[in-house]
């Protein structure tokens, strides 16, 4: 049986799709058969940054109405052969997910693939809520910001009330995913510190990913950032962050500190 | 910052903007409900369906929206009994 993640945060434009195609594509490079579910409906962007926005067929929706199977909407990515896609829809309402339906989605993808990867809308409605509901684990995505670490901590409050497992009275396994960090702003004093955001929400480090243009970069040529150049920071450090989903124990590195000269000189346009 | 890979890289933001161009032009076609692709696989699978019962499973549609050209491929396994009968 697979393991479900949601990739969730309360806050929009966090990083939750590019973090979940980048853990995404990683796991499947290491081996394991993973698919990425995009849950959100209406405002689909997981096709895109995946690169397979050309070859959608199906979608989420249509399997939920029985308009087609789950089979037939599942997408293969073209560079990985064990990494799938099953899209949001573009065009019909979010109303559409019904509870039943998606279980029954996410039962079957777990039957079949090592890692199903849920990427949630932002917000704490509907898509949200259906996202993180039968998640194993969740992955909390949140920016060094005052909101965006408000909105997680929000977020961790539903993951452990409104989910399978906590109605059940288990425990959510939550990580956090630092993403968008600037070791600049940071060095200035300017940013909330790694240890702060982890005092507040006080939940396990999962990774730290700096802001950087290689994301960006990757994202306009429509390929997850851990299949763009995969000796970019950024790459690195999703790498990682899978390989510490898989329980590995890596030590964690913070963008900017204890660098060297050359770290020094060359780090901040390096991130 | 490897120099190489610094000048060997093309600037990307021309990829985004095709890319862009061609999605947008296809989901405005969709939303006004003329995606021909979507028409045709809809017919297409209809038309099979009148003659045989098929299973969903064994119905595999690929398509690849295009500047110029789009694909549309429908692969269907129909079981010989189904073949006999219709025939
Ligand atoms: N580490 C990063 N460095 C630079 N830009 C990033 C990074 N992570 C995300 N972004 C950018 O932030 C924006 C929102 O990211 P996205 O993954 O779509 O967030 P969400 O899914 O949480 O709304 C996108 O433009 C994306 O390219
Ligand atoms: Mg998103």
């Amino acid at each position: 049986m697979g393991k479900v993640i949601v990739v969730t945060s309360g806050k929009g434009g966090v990083g939750k799709t590019t973090s979940s195609a980048a853990l995404g594509a990683a796991l499947a490079h290491d081996g394991a058969k993973v698919v990425v579910v995009d849950f959100d409906v209406g405002l689909r962007n997981l096709d895109l940054i995946m690169g397979a926005e050309r070859r959608v067929v199906y979608d989420l929706v249509n399997v939920i109405q029985g308009e087609a199977k789950l089979t037939q909407a599942l997408i293969r990515d073209k560079r990985l052969e064990t990494l799938y896609l099953l899209p949001a829809s573009q065009t019909r309402d979010k109303d559409n997910l019904t509870a039943e339906g998606v279980e029954k989605v996410i039962n079957a993808l777990k039957s079949v693939f090592d890692w199903v990867i849920c990427d949630s809308p932002a917000g704490i409605e509907r898509g949200a809520t259906l996202a993180m509901r039968h998640a194993d684990i969740a992955i909390v995505v949140t920016n060094p910001e005052v909101s965006s670490v408000r909105d997680s901590d929000r977020i961790i409050g539903l993951l452990d009330s409104k989910t399978v497992k906590a109605e059940s009275g288990e425990r959510m396994e939550k990580h956090l995913l630092l993403t968008r960090y600037d070791p600049a702003r940071a060095e200035r004093g300017d940013m909330l510190k790694v240890d702060d955001v982890l005092e507040i929400l006080s939940i396990p480090l999962l990774g730290i990913i700096p802001e950087s243009m290689d994301v960006l970069r990757a994202s306009n040529l429509g390929t997850p950032v851990t299949l763009a150049d995969q000796r970019s920071v950024p790459s690195v450090a999703y790498f990682q962050a899978a390989r510490r989903l898989n329980g590995e124990d890596i030590p964690m590195i913070i963008p900017g500190e204890k660098r060297g000269f050359f770290g020094k000189m060359f780090g901040r346009k390096a991130a | 910052m490897n120099l190489r890979r610094l000048f060997s890289r093309s600037r990307s933001a021309p990829a985004a903007r095709d890319r862009l161009q061609l999605l947008l032009a296809h989901e405005r076609a969709a939303v006004g409900g003329s995606d021909l692709l979507a028409k045709l696989r809809d017919e297409i699978l209809g038309a099979i369906a009148k003659h045989v019962q098929i299973d969903g499973d064994k119905v595999s549609i690929k398509m690849e929206r295009g500047a110029q050209v789009s694909t549309l491929a429908v692969d269907i396994e129909i079981p010989f009994e189904a073949a006999k009968k219709a025939a």
